[in-house]
């Protein structure tokens, strides 16, 4: 059908030229509203019980701002290579966008490797999902964003296995704007997280 | 040769496991939301038995405490939440003139996410203990110390329907704004279309906060999790806030839709157009967002203070407002009109002064200084009963009488349905109108028994006595459906000289929906081609082949995953750590199953247009 893309020329927008690829658009926009919502709930738990410590140490004790900070450079430049990957698909790149993407993903998996390391510094300090209130929200907010990174990872991975000898399509198109747009959404949770977490957490 | 006569010769259960066509999913959303109606009709008529009489000992303790929870749970999310998703999937396509929905894998996947979700509730009953902290799940009554293990059940139930409930809702988002005929502006959709669209919107914003609050109560009973304990600091406030901030909005996205199908049933039996267009539209998009400005009038004796209860009071007396001008719109548009007293129109008419009903002590409740004294007593279920029963139900079986034709080729009988209609309107005012009096008199909900001698024998023997009426036009009901199917008059077309798109077409209506899509006109577009003698839309494209989705049996199996899943957490929590492996491993399936719904392209296919006129041309299709 559409796969032999590469001599084919692509509109402007590939990702909103076919219906489905329009569906997908907007679906997708309000898949991250409920997305949203979802992290706003978990945000409001985490603020109405981090002072629950229960004599364990507090955000204030825990939190090494120079790890997390480093996590956090990894994690929006990743959101910028994702927008030089999207950039590239659109002037119909694809080893471009091939190679944007996968800085993107290791950009990602340092950022999970760096929070699995802080993650296993605070359980050696007894700040563990089941020691306090506190410890189960910080773990449930900051862990619910962790596995969002690593479900983003999968699904770019398995989108660039997929495709990998083939061209930018209109059908593949619409998925490799969704995984990057997925992607953003992950990344501005984080500066959320970085922020009511760490930083109101490091003043206490 | 071609995919039409594939399709015909595909078992019928296969057919209905891969099916991605929304007419067909709407029947599986029906014939399971009614099946559940049944058991959750069987649940009500158990608690009615049990307080018959003072002292009675047919039901008590926890059994009594898990046929309510189950009631509860089962007439919100697997009655009232399918059967309107049904109706939904049923008419939303053919109403705007689109094809299909947007996304007709993600709408199987919706249905069965559901279908598992609530097997898997149910599974309870028969592994030793069900859900018993009633439908809301409060904490400390929720947590490990204080039940058994059913409110695993009822949590990863709920989650996983709740996840089918919210790809439904961007689904029909996404159809209502992306897949309109040509013409169909917004301004221009039936009222069931916008209240689906506006109730979809609740959904979007409503079910993510259950989702956590689910996870959190799973987190606390299954991992060791301390958010409702607070011992180690937790909260069980936070539970009511999460929950109420999905179940507020919940009531709202279910009667909305209700007030979508008056709007269409009024109009078409009134034979006039629907009074006040616009204002519907603005009043339900209020409602909605008024819905979500209410929750804490549920929690008004949890003591956060005078201000709070006040801004919560004065928004929720606030929706009396868009609600009012809806029953004034849906009167002057009977104002003159020409009204049949069909079935579907009964149950519209019963609506509005059982509606009325509801609202008015709806109002009463929204004042916290009165909320202090009716709290927890059965004026409480007499008023949620009578806006839910009397909105949603009402709203479902107008529906069901107006639309079945469409869905299935055959007229319901009519002395049947209004067998059906007064039976279950006397009876239900006898169950419930009575239940006002007793709170007030002073009987605690949620209780099993009284005692003689405290006023109470006489208006339980009355309730009781409705609920049997209800259930025996229920039993019309069912019959209506077995005696429609063996003889039930052919319906045509447009049986009612209906005004909408959905009535242009053959009953029932082809997989590929419009032959040619439709050119709408303006608001009532068949209508409006009838008043200028035309027997049929004219259309706005050329013929041609028609694309059509492929069928999947990968919705099935992600949600038999996630089943799988969910019982293997459940019995770890029961019985053995190991089977938390069977937890992981139902994970895995559905997550393979996702990936292979990746990296498998599924371009659909064509219904070439030679096929199709030959198809119009001869007579059934199915």
């Amino acid at each position: 059908m559409m796969n032999e893309a590469k001599t084919v020329s692509l509109p402007a927008h590939p990702e909103r030229a076919t219906m489905e690829g329009k569906n997908k658009f907007l679906g997708f926009w309000l898949y991250l509203a409920a997305e949203s919502v979802l992290f706003a709930s978990l945000f409001a738990t985490y603020l109405a019980l981090r002072h629950s410590t229960m004599g364990g140490p507090t955000g204030k004790e825990l939190f090494q701002l120079p790890t997390v900070f480093l996590a956090t450079v990894l994690l929006l430049t990743s959101s910028m290579t994702s927008v030089m990957a999207i950039l590239s698909m659109r002037e119909n790149k694809a080893s471009r966008m091939k190679a944007w993407f996968i800085v993107t993903l290791l950009l990602g998996a340092a950022f999970l490797g760096l929070e699995i390391y802080e993650f296993t510094e605070y359980v050696k300090e007894k700040h563990t999902f089941t020691s306090s209130a506190f410890g189960s929200a910080f773990y449930t907010l900051v862990g619910f964003h962790g596995s969002h990174v690593l479900f983003g990872l999968l699904w770019i991975s398995t989108l660039l296995i997929r495709n990998w000898n083939r061209g930018i399509t209109l059908y593949n198109a619409p998925k490799y704007y969704l995984a990057s747009l997925y992607w953003h959404f992950v990344d501005l949770v984080w500066v959320f997280i970085f922020t009511v977490v760490y930083l109101m957490g490091k003043v206490g | 040769m071609s995919q039409m006569a594939h399709a015909g010769k595909k078992p019928l259960l296969w057919d209905y496991l891969t099916t991605v066509d929304h007419k067909k999913i709407a029947i599986l959303y029906l014939w399971s939301g009614l099946f559940f109606f049944v058991l959750g009709g069987i649940e009500a008529l158990l608690i009615r038995i049990q307080l018959m009489f003072p002292g009675n000992t047919f039901l008590v303790g926890k059994t009594y405490n898990e046929i309510m929870t189950l009631h509860g749970t089962t007439m919100i999310f697997f009655v009232a939440m399918p059967l309107v998703f049904g109706l939904m999937n049923a008419v939303i396509p053919l109403q705007i003139g689109a094809r299909d929905v947007a996304f007709p894998f993600l709408n199987a996947l919706g249905f069965w996410l559901f279908f598992f979700g609530a097997t898997l509730t149910y599974v309870s009953l028969f592994t030793g203990s069900a859900p018993e902290s009633g439908w809301t799940g409060y904490f400390p009554l929720s947590d490990n110390n204080y039940t058994g293990h059913g409110l695993s059940y009822y949590a990863i139930g709920l989650q996983i329907s709740g996840a089918g409930t919210l790809i439904g809702g961007i689904n029909f988002l996404a159809t209502i704004l992306n897949m309109r005929a040509p013409g169909m502006t917004l301004m221009r959709m039936p009222m069931f279309a916008w209240t689906t669209l506006v109730s979809s919107t609740l959904i979007l914003f409503a079910f993510p906060p259950l989702t956590v609050g689910l996870f959190l109560m799973i987190f606390d009973r299954l991992f060791g999790s301390h958010f409702f304990d607070p011992a180690f600091g937790g909260n069980v406030v936070i539970w009511e806030h999460l929950f109420w901030v999905f179940g507020h909005p919940e009531v709202y996205l279910l009667v909305l839709p209700a007030f979508g199908i008056f709007s269409e049933v009024i109009p078409t039996f009134s034979k006039k157009r629907l009074f006040g267009y616009h204002s519907m539209v603005f009043a339900t998009m209020l409602i909605a967002f008024l819905g979500f400005m209410v929750w804490v009038h549920h929690m008004f004796t949890v003591g956060l203070g005078p201000v709070a209860n006040a801004i919560f009071a004065i928004a929720t007396t606030t929706i009396a407002v868009p609600t009012g001008i809806k029953i004034f719109n849906w009167l002057a548009t009977m104002w003159g009109g020409k009204i049949r007293f069909t079935s579907a129109n009964l149950f519209a008419l019963g609506f509005i002064p059982t509606f009325v009903m509801g609202g008015v002590t709806g109002v009463m409740l929204a004042l916290p200084p009165a909320d202090l004294q009716f709290h927890d007593s059965y004026f409480v279920v007499a008023h949620f009963h009578y806006v839910l029963v009397g909105g949603v139900v009402f709203g479902i079986f107008a529906g069901l009488y107006y639309w079945w034709p469409k869905i299935f080729g055959r007229l319901l009988n009519e002395t049947l349905g209004k067998l059906h209609f007064w039976f279950f309107l006397i009876g239900f005012h006898l169950t419930f109108l009575i239940q006002h009096y007793l709170g007030l008199w002073g009987m605690q909900r949620r209780i099993y028994t009284y005692l003689p001698g405290q006023g109470f024998e006489l208006g339980n023997l009355i309730s009781t006595i409705g609920a049997f009426l209800m259930a025996i036009g229920v039993l019309f009901f069912v019959a209506n459906i077995a005696v429609t199917f063996r003889k039930g008059a052919v319906a045509g077309n447009d049986p009612w000289d209906g005004r909408t798109l959905e009535w242009t077409l053959p009953s029932p209506v082809p997989e590929y929906n419009f032959l040619r899509l439709p050119l709408v006109r303006g608001l009532d577009a068949f209508w409006i081609e009838k008043q200028a003698g035309n027997k049929e839309m004219l259309p706005a494209e050329p013929l041609g082949d028609i694309h059509m989705p492929n069928a999947s049996f990968l919705p099935f199996l992600m949600s038999l995953g996630l089943f799988i899943a969910g019982l293997g957490f459940i019995f770890k929590d029961q019985y053995n750590p190991a089977f938390l492996y069977v937890g992981i491993g139902g994970l895995a399936i559905t997550l393979l199953t996702m990936f292979l719904r990746s990296v498998i392209d599924d371009h659909g296919h064509h219904i070439h247009h030679e096929e199709v006129e030959s198809m119009e041309g001869g007579a059934s299709l199915s």
